[in-house]
C-alpha cells in the first residue's frame, strides 16, 4: 500500500474505532441505569418455567456437591425443590428448579445481574443486606460461633481476643463483619469458601473457624478432633434472597414456606438432614404449630 | 499410605475427569479464538498504520499488563451489568480469549518482523495484492517461526484455566477441590493428582514444540 | 470515585503487599533461575538432568496447584501464612520460566569465551560468573522483564489463600459494596500502575537490542 493510502486508512480506522469505544460507552452505561430499573422475577420466572436457585456446593448439610451426580445435595436445595413446587402450584404454573453453585462473595451480585432467579444459600437477613436484595420470611434458625480444635484450650470467642491468634472467616459472610466486634485484637483472614477454611484451619493456618452453627456442625461431623464452642455470638436466620423490590416473588415464596411447614414437609427435611449431627439438638430446629 | 487411595473412589475420578474435560474444552476454544484475533491484532500492529497501529497497541498493551485473575472476575461479575449473560463456560472462554489474545498478537508481531522484507517485493512484484501477500506468503512463514512461543502461551492458557475455580467454573481444580471438601484427608492426594495430570497435559505439548523446534531447524 | 476513597486504605495495604510480594519473588526466583539455568549448561549429566526436571515440573503445573500445596499442606509441617505461602510458590513457579531466559542467554555467548577464560586459568564458577552471566544476562534482559511482568499479573493468586493483596482486597471491598464494575477497574488501574511502565520500557529496550543488533 503506499504511503498515502495507509496512512488515510490508519486515520479512518482510529475514528472508528474510538467511535465504537465511545458508543458502547454510552449504550453500556444506558444498559446499566436500564438494568437498574424494575425487572419482575415472578414473571420471569413463570415464562421461563424453572427457577434458577443459587446454592452452595462446598458446605456440609446445606448443599455440597455429590460427585457421583454432578449435582449439589443438603438442606437448602431440597427446601428449594419442595418451595418450587408450592410456588408452581400457586400460581398454576409448572415449575421446575435448577441449580447454579455460587460462592458467598459472588451470591449478592449473581442475583442483581440476574444470573440466577433466587438464592438458598446459607445467606444471613441482615439490615444491610436487605438495602439490595429482597429476602423471603426465615427459613432456618442460625447464630454464628466458633469451630476449634479439641485440645486448644479455646472454650470462648475471647480466649481469640489476642494478636497471636488468627480466626478463619469466609469472603462476603456477615460473620467476616461480626468477628472484628468480638475479637477486635485477633487477625482475621477470609478463604473463598468453607471447604478452603477447613483445610486451612488443619494446616494450622488459623485458630478457629467463625460462622454459623449449623455449618460448623456439618464441617465437625467430618473431623471429630474438631468442636463448636463459645456459644452463640450472633443470632442470624437464613433466608431466602431475591433481587430488590420483589414483591409478589417474596409473597409467594413466604406463602409456600407457611404451607411446607404447616404440612410437615418442613420438619420432614430437618429430620433428614440434622438427626444424625452429633452435638446438635435436631428437634429444636422443628416447626410446631 | 494406604489411605492414599481412598479418594480416588469411582464416582471421584470420573468427577475429576469431568473437570478435566472441561479444562480442555475451555482451553481449545479459547487457543482457537485467540489464534484468530491475535493474528489480526498483530498484524495491524505490524502494518504501522498511523494512529491506528499505537491505538490498538495501547489497547493491547492495556489488555497484556492486567492479571488474568482479574479480566475473568470482570467478565462474570461486571459484564452482566451491561445485559451480557454469560454462562460461567462462556464467560471464561471470553476472558481468557481476550488476554490471550492479546500475548499473541505480540508474538505474531515479532513473527512477521522476523519475515524477510524481500518476501513481500517479490510477491508484490508478481501481482499479489497486499492482503494475498500476508495470507499467502507472510503469515505462513512467520506461524512456523512462531511456533514454539504460541506453544509456550498454550501450556499458560492450560494453566491458567485453574484461576476460573474462583468463579466456580466445574473445571479441574474447583472439582479437586470439591473432592477434597469430602474428606481433609483427601487433600494431598488430590493436590498430587491433580499436578500429575496438569503436567502431562503441558508436558505432552511441550514435546510438541520441541518436535516443530528440531524440524524447523 | 467516591468508593476509592472511601476504601483507600484497603486499597493502599492490598498494593504495598502485592508490590512487597513481587519484589521478594523477583529476588527469589532471579537467584534460584541462574542456578538452574547453570546446572542445565554444566557438563554434569546428573545436573543437567536435574535442572531440566525442575524446570519441566514448576512450568508445567499451575501455579494454584503449587500454591494451595504450600498453604494447605507443606504448613502442616512448616507453618507459614497465606502471604508466605503464596509467594513461596510465586518464586519457584517464576524461577522456572526465569530459568529459561537466562539459559538462552547462556547459549547465546560464544562457547570460545568460555573455553578461553577457563584457559587462562579461571574456575568454571569464576569465568560463569565474571565472563559469560553479565553478557547473558544483557542478551535476557527484555525475556526477564516480560517475566516479570507475569510475576505481577500472577501474584494476583495471593487471593485464593488470604495472602490480603491488591485482588484478595478486591474481592473483599466488591463483596461488601456490592459495586463489583468499579471496584475491578481500581484494582486493574493498581495493577497498571506497575506493569504498564515496566511493559514500555521493555519494549524500549528491545527496540534499542535491535538497532545494535
Amino acid at each position: 500500500m503506499e504511503k498515502a493510502k495507509k496512512r488515510r486508512f490508519g486515520i479512518i480506522a482510529s475514528i472508528v474505532l474510538a467511535l465504537v469505544i465511545v458508543l458502547g460507552f454510552f449504550w453500556a452505561s444506558a444498559t446499566i441505569s436500564k438494568n437498574g430499573k424494575h425487572q419482575d422475577t415472578l414473571t420471569r420466572v413463570e415464562k421461563q418455567g424453572k427457577i434458577n436457585w443459587g446454592v452452595k456446593a462446598d458446605t456440609k448439610l446445606f448443599g455440597l456437591m455429590n460427585t457421583k451426580t454432578g449435582t449439589p445435595e443438603g438442606f437448602d436445595i431440597d427446601l428449594a425443590k419442595a418451595v418450587t413446587k408450592q410456588i408452581g402450584k400457586q400460581t398454576g404454573k409448572k415449575l421446575t428448579p435448577t441449580f447454579t453453585p455460587v460462592t458467598s462473595a459472588s451470591k449478592v451480585q449473581l442475583l442483581k445481574n440476574t444470573n440466577i432467579d433466587a438464592v438458598m444459600a446459607v445467606m444471613t437477613i441482615t439490615p444491610e443486606r436487605a438495602k439490595v436484595v429482597d429476602f423471603s420470611n426465615a427459613y432456618f434458625p442460625a447464630g454464628q460461633s466458633l469451630l476449634v480444635q479439641k485440645d486448644s484450650g479455646i472454650n470462648s470467642v475471647n480466649d481469640l481476643n489476642d494478636s497471636s491468634k488468627t480466626v478463619l472467616v469466609v469472603v462476603g459472610t456477615t460473620a467476616a463483619q461480626n468477628i472484628k466486634k468480638f475479637a477486635p485484637k485477633a487477625k482475621v483472614i477470609a478463604l473463598q469458601d468453607y471447604a478452603s477454611a477447613m483445610q486451612a484451619l488443619k494446616a494450622g493456618q488459623g485458630q478457629a473457624i467463625s460462622t454459623d452453627n449449623a455449618i460448623l456442625y456439618g464441617l465437625a461431623t467430618e473431623n471429630p478432633s474438631y468442636h463448636v464452642v463459645g456459644g452463640t455470638l450472633t443470632y442470624g436466620p437464613y433466608g431466602a434472597a431475591f433481587d430488590h423490590d420483589e414483591k409478589p416473588m417474596v409473597k409467594q415464596t413466604n406463602e409456600a414456606l407457611a404451607t411446607l411447614k404447616k404440612n410437615g414437609e418442613y420438619n420432614r427435611l430437618i429430620k433428614k438432614w440434622f438427626s444424625g449431627v452429633p452435638g446438635l439438638n435436631w428437634h429444636e430446629l422443628e416447626v410446631h404449630g | 499410605m494406604s489411605g492414599f487411595f481412598d479418594a480416588f473412589t469411582g464416582a471421584n475420578l470420573g468427577y475429576l475427569m469431568g473437570g478435566l474435560g472441561i479444562t480442555i474444552g475451555v482451553s481449545v476454544i479459547s487457543i482457537i479464538l485467540s489464534l484468530i484475533f491475535g493474528s489480526i491484532v498483530g498484524v495491524v500492529l505490524f502494518e504501522r498504520f498511523p494512529f491506528f497501529s499505537s491505538f490498538v497497541g495501547t489497547l493491547n498493551n492495556i489488555v497484556r499488563n492486567l492479571p488474568l485473575l482479574l479480566i475473568i472476575f470482570f467478565t462474570y461479575f461486571a459484564l452482566p451489568q451491561f445485559g451480557f449473560h454469560l454462562p460461567i463456560f462462556w464467560s471464561t472462554v471470553v476472558a481468557m480469549s481476550v488476554f490471550q489474545s492479546a500475548m499473541l498478537a505480540e508474538i505474531v508481531r515479532g513473527g512477521l518482523e522476523a519475515v524477510d522484507v524481500g518476501q513481500f517485493e517479490g510477491a508484490r512484484a508478481n501481482g499479489l495484492t497486499n492482503m494475498q501477500t500476508m495470507i499467502h506468503i507472510v503469515l505462513p512463514q512467520a506461524y512456523k517461526k512462531m511456533i514454539p512461543p504460541i506453544i509456550s502461551q498454550m501450556i499458560s492458557l492450560v494453566k491458567d484455566t485453574s484461576l476460573a475455580s474462583g468463579i466456580v467454573l466445574a473445571e479441574l481444580t474447583y472439582r479437586g477441590q470439591i473432592v477434597y471438601a469430602q474428606n481433609t484427608n483427601f487433600i494431598v492426594p488430590v493436590l498430587i493428582f491433580m499436578t500429575v495430570v496438569y503436567f502431562l497435559l503441558n508436558y505432552g505439548l511441550s514435546l510438541v514444540a520441541k518436535w516443530f523446534d528440531s524440524r524447523l531447524a | 470515585m467516591t468508593l476509592l476513597e472511601d476504601h483507600f486504605s484497603v486499597f493502599a495495604q492490598g498494593f504495598g503487599h502485592t508490590l512487597l510480594a513481587s519484589i521478594i519473588a523477583l529476588i527469589g526466583s532471579l537467584v534460584l533461575g541462574t542456578f538452574f539455568a547453570i546446572l542445565q549448561v554444566t557438563k554434569s549429566k546428573w545436573a543437567r538432568g536435574l535442572g531440566n526436571v525442575y524446570v519441566q515440573i514448576f512450568r508445567n503445573i499451575p501455579l494454584l496447584i503449587i500454591t494451595l500445596f504450600f498453604y494447605l499442606a507443606v504448613a502442616k509441617v512448616i507453618k507459614m501464612t497465606g502471604f508466605t505461602a503464596g509467594t513461596v510458590a510465586l518464586t519457584l513457579y517464576t524461577s522456572a520460566f526465569i530459568a529459561e531466559s537466562v539459559r538462552a542467554g547462556i547459549l547465546s555467548v560464544d562457547p570460545g569465551q568460555m573455553e578461553g577464560a577457563r584457559a587462562n586459568g579461571l574456575s568454571f564458577a569464576q569465568a560463569m560468573r565474571v565472563i559469560v552471566l553479565p553478557q547473558a544476562f544483557r542478551v535476557a534482559i527484555p525475556s526477564l522483564g516480560n517475566q516479570f511482568i507475569n510475576l505481577v499479573k500472577n501474584s494476583s493468586i495471593l487471593a485464593f489463600v488470604g495472602g490480603l493483596d491488591l485482588m484478595y482486597q478486591g474481592n473483599l471491598v466488591a463483596a461488601n459494596t456490592f459495586d463489583t464494575f468499579a471496584t475491578y477497574i481500581i484494582v486493574g488501574a493498581f495493577y497498571l500502575i506497575i506493569t504498564l511502565p515496566l511493559s514500555y520500557y521493555i519494549q524500549y529496550l528491545e527496540r534499542q537490542l535491535k538497532q545494535k543488533a
